[in-house]
């Protein structure tokens, strides 16, 4: 009994600390970027959040923001970026172009990044507000918190 | 007028190779024959109109017509200003038409995206490879005939994602 209390407030530690230090990679490709700017600056400024710190680093971060659309030839590179970066990682789609392809239902546009790597919120819009910016921010901290105590363990499983 | 003057020296320079002529938007529009587009371009960037610069070129796939592919091109004046629109229809069959890199530079990268998206040959170009896009690509995406959903991914898809 004891045991279970110890566990279930480290893991609350945890997450709380990691909610609060998220250090996000902006992979910016398209017009969305204007709107993430004004998200990350001091009109809107998700460092209230304490997501403030820009990481150009993949291996530096922990949070991939894919901001715009993702082109067939650009694919990879997005892969390699998610593939890069170190356990735990969470990722946003933020736009329509990011989240389902947009508007660009043709032969060059990836029709969402879901179709390449896991994403955790879809931000919609087009350019979405930066109110829902931060709406997603909340609630991405909201799933760092509720975490799973024995997720890493279970991760690592091929 | 000066558009009317620029078609009639372009008559006179190269006869018989100017199929229709005619005022768009005020700006002179001429259908030349594919084979004379060399001496029309050399004509136009040389001879009295002074077309200096290659604003321009771009194709248009008409599926229906009997010059599927209509080459469109876009010359400017730096001394008039004036525009000159030169057009050029080729066979859906191996089009092709001469390149115009030896005069302007710029139509380097222009005529590589029109192979890249519509599949026209440019004779004598020096590196006619895709623009846009990726090696392995197959068919070229801005025909008509291209299907509207046809994908063709780089990677595969994620496993367990929603499918492709
Ligand atoms: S969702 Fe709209 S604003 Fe955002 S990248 Fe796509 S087209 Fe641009």
């Amino acid at each position: 009994m004891s045991g279970n209390f110890i566990t279930t407030s480290f893991n609350a530690m945890l997450g709380w600390g990691r909610k609060y230090s998220l250090f996000h990679y902006p992979f910016v490709t398209a017009c969305c970027g204007m709107e993430y700017m004004s998200a990350a600056c001091s009109h809107f400024d998700i460092d209230r959040f304490g997501a403030g710190w820009t990481r150009f680093s993949p291996r530096q971060s922990d949070l991939l923001l894919v901001v715009g659309t993702i082109s067939q030839k650009l694919a990879p590179v997005l892969k390699t970026v998610y593939d890069q970066m170190t356990e735990p990682k969470w990722v946003i789609a933020f736009g329509a172009c990011a989240a389902s392809g947009g508007i660009y239902d043709n032969y060059a546009v990836v029709q969402g990044i879901d179709r390449i790597i896991p994403v955790d919120i879809y931000i919609p819009g087009c350019p979405p507000r930066p109110e829902m910016v931060l709406d997603a921010l909340l609630k991405l901290q909201d799933k760092i918190q509720h975490l799973e105590p024995d997720w890493r363990w279970k991760k690592k499983k091929p | 007028m000066e558009e009317e003057k620029t078609l009639d020296a372009l008559r006179d320079a190269c006869p018989g190779a100017i199929l229709e002529a005619g005022l768009s938007l005020g700006d002179a529009v001429a259908v030349i024959r594919p084979e004379d587009l060399p001496a029309v371009a050399a004509f136009l960037r040389d001879g009295p109109p002074r077309m200096a610069m290659l604003l321009d070129l771009t194709c248009v796939d008409r599926p229906d017509e009997s010059g599927r592919f209509e080459m469109v091109y876009h010359f400017l004046s730096l001394e008039t200003y004036a525009r000159v629109r030169i057009k050029a229809r080729l066979p859906a069959v191996n089009p092709e038409i001469a390149s115009l890199t030896g005069l302007w530079k710029n139509a380097d990268w222009l005529e590589r995206e029109v192979f890249d998206l519509f599949g026209i040959c440019f004779a004598d170009h020096p590196n006619l490879s895709r623009l846009l896009l990726y090696d392995g690509f197959e068919g070229h995406p801005l025909r008509k005939d291209y299907p509207l959903r046809r994908r063709q991914p780089r990677i595969p898809p994620r496993q367990d994602g929603p499918g492709s």
